[in-house]
């Protein structure tokens, strides 16, 4: 059972790379451009044929490892 | 008094910091993260460098390797822990100290010399120097830009838990002073009872004048006493 996280940093948490690419593409002529943030991305493949425990089972991932609470969000979603 | 020097894949400041140890007449072992025991010591270091090539975040990995949980038991006994660059990283990734360290705002790695203030010299880390004393001492990082929340950031201010903040030469506070964009110019931070610290800069680069200066030797003197 596959599943896709995307961690991406708190509101009030500066993303200067965020920042960085978003005036980049200003400058390209992007001008409806109105805010970017960047994350990332992880592709979970769990042997699990039940969705809620696999779901936990992510989710502790997340929480013990791939996501920094202090800092950074995240979301969970079947693929 | 006994030092361990942990060693992960990835550090490369772990001789750095021996060979200061050694200078300073600690006894001191080297321990590679494998190992699941840690000798006798008064005093654990984590050493700076890219442990696991900073993957995930800087110190998530090395956070929870076999010999963290060691080291975890140590720190809540009372041992001494010192968390230099990457090693402070790891600390905060342990939940040993608080807070994390984002990427530097400028979004580069910076390596030279700065000015740091001694903001609390009640500590056995830091009791010989003196309070307001301004070191210069050596960063070379890419993520040191100290990040909390606003209730851990008080509590640091109100139990005087901030070790060093980045200055000018002067000891002023302002932003040209501020390397990396640190909140409130946090350059290192105890733990609540004292017994780690987490700090950016490199003590153990600043211990012989042939190379540098001696501003680092005191941290360690305050620790052999």
């Amino acid at each position: 059972m596959k599943f896709s996280v995307t961690v991406t940093l708190k509101k009030d948490v500066l993303d200067p790379q965020g920042k960085v690419v978003q005036n980049t593409l200003v400058n390209m002529g992007m001008s409806k451009l109105k805010s970017i943030r960047q994350g990332k991305h992880f592709e979970i493949d769990v042997e699990e044929n039940d969705i809620p425990s696999a779901e936990k089972k992510v989710d502790e991932m997340c929480k013990k490892l791939l996501v920094n609470l202090i800092i950074e969000d995240y979301k969970i979603k079947k693929i | 008094m006994k030092s361990s020097v942990i060693v992960f894949p990835g550090s490369n400041c772990d001789r750095d910091i021996a060979v200061a140890l050694e200078k300073m007449q600690f006894k001191n072992q080297m321990v590679w993260h494998k190992q699941t025991k840690l000798p006798k010591s008064d005093l654990i270091v984590i050493p700076g460098g890219f442990s696991y090539g900073d993957y995930l975040r800087s110190g998530a990995i090395a956070g929870k390797s076999l010999i963290i949980d060691e080291v975890i038991k140590a720190a809540n006994s009372g041992c001494l822990i010192l968390g230099i660059c990457n090693g402070f990283q790891i600390l905060t990734e342990t939940g040993l100290l608080k807070g994390t360290l984002l990427r530097n705002k400028n979004l580069k790695f910076i390596n030279r010399d700065i000015y740091i203030k001694v903001m609390n010299n009640n500590t056995k880390f830091t009791h010989k120097y003196k309070n307001d004393q301004i070191l210069k001492i050596n960063i070379a990082h890419n993520e040191g830009n100290f990040f909390t929340d606003q209730k851990h950031l008080e509590e640091l201010k109100k139990e005087n838990l901030i070790a060093f903040k980045y200055c000018d030469e002067k000891g002023d506070f302002n932003e040209d002073s501020n390397p990396n964009g640190s909140l409130d110019h946090i350059a290192g931070i105890f733990n609540a009872n004292k017994n780690i610290l987490g700090m950016m800069p490199h003590p153990e680069r600043m211990v012989d004048e042939v190379v540098s200066n001696k501003d680092g030797a005191n941290l360690f003197l305050s620790l052999l006493n």
